[in-house]
């Protein structure tokens, strides 16, 4: 729970590192953002808030992501302080 | 067993070495290396970047398969990384064993999960002075439309 500057109670929230990679960093032009969220979101949430950021409408609407390191479905409820990356396709080798 | 993203060039033969012993009958290598055209395009280098922490976690847990599978302990993995030029080695497999199938058939398949799952990408650049994310999954501006290797390899 946080108090804001004039006293009032605010709502909590939860923050998770969100990071982008590759073509998915170049069309948002960073590597990186922190999301506060409300407590529940799953990867769905984030993904929508991404997709409505400038330059978010270059992503497409359902990129693979990974949470903490681990693929994950977009149904994956976040607990806050996950590192969620959303991974373009894959090219190594 | 080992995996290395490394930013330095991969030495082949040494990994040959550090993989087997005298137990060994079959050292089996694969090497990707960069090539001077894709998709028509004449290219002149790639820049390999990754999500490096996952990455090394994807190659450890594909070399943990290859043992099951396989029943091939040795096996290294070494992706290198940054600003490569035509014929550099990217990524080397080696795998030993006493015979030679179950060393060709785990090599073949660490390069092939490699490919499917480590989050590594290629920045191909081109004569021309254009550069490209290789597969990129970017949504052309005009017609919206995903491209189709993104759906080739999104993992459910």
């Amino acid at each position: 729970m946080h108090t804001g500057r004039a006293g009032f109670i605010l709502s909590e929230t939860m923050t998770v590192t969100v990071l982008l990679f590759a073509s998915y960093a170049d069309a948002l032009g960073k590597s990186a953002i922190e999301l506060d969220v409300a407590p529940g979101s799953t990867v769905r949430d984030i993904l929508g808030t991404l997709l409505a950021m400038p330059g978010g409408d270059r992503l497409p609407p359902r990129p693979l992501v990974a949470v903490n390191r681990e693929y994950a479905s977009a149904a994956t409820t976040l607990q806050g302080g996950e590192e969620v990356a959303v991974i373009p396709p894959v090219a190594g080798g | 067993m080992r995996v290395a993203l490394v930013d330095c060039p991969i030495d082949v033969s040494s990994l040959i070495s550090e993989v087997s012993d005298d137990s060994c009958g079959a050292a089996s290598v694969f090497l990707g290396c960069v090539r001077n055209v894709n998709d028509g395009r004449a290219v002149t280098g790639i820049e390999y970047s990754a999500y490096r922490s996952m990455a090394e976690r994807e190659m450890n847990a594909i070399v943990r398969e290859a043992a099951e599978r396989f029943g091939v302990s040795r096996l290294i993995i070494e992706h290198r990384l940054g600003a490569l030029g035509l014929g550099d080695v990217s990524v080397a497999i080696v795998a030993a064993h006493p015979h030679r199938a179950p060393a060709l058939d785990a090599m073949r398949f660490a390069i092939e999960q490699l490919k499917r799952r480590v989050p590594i990408w290629k920045l191909e650049l081109y004569v021309d002075g254009t550069r490209e994310w290789v597969g990129s999954g970017i949504r052309n501006r005009e017609s919206g439309v995903e491209a189709p290797d993104v759906v080739a390899t999104r993992i459910q």
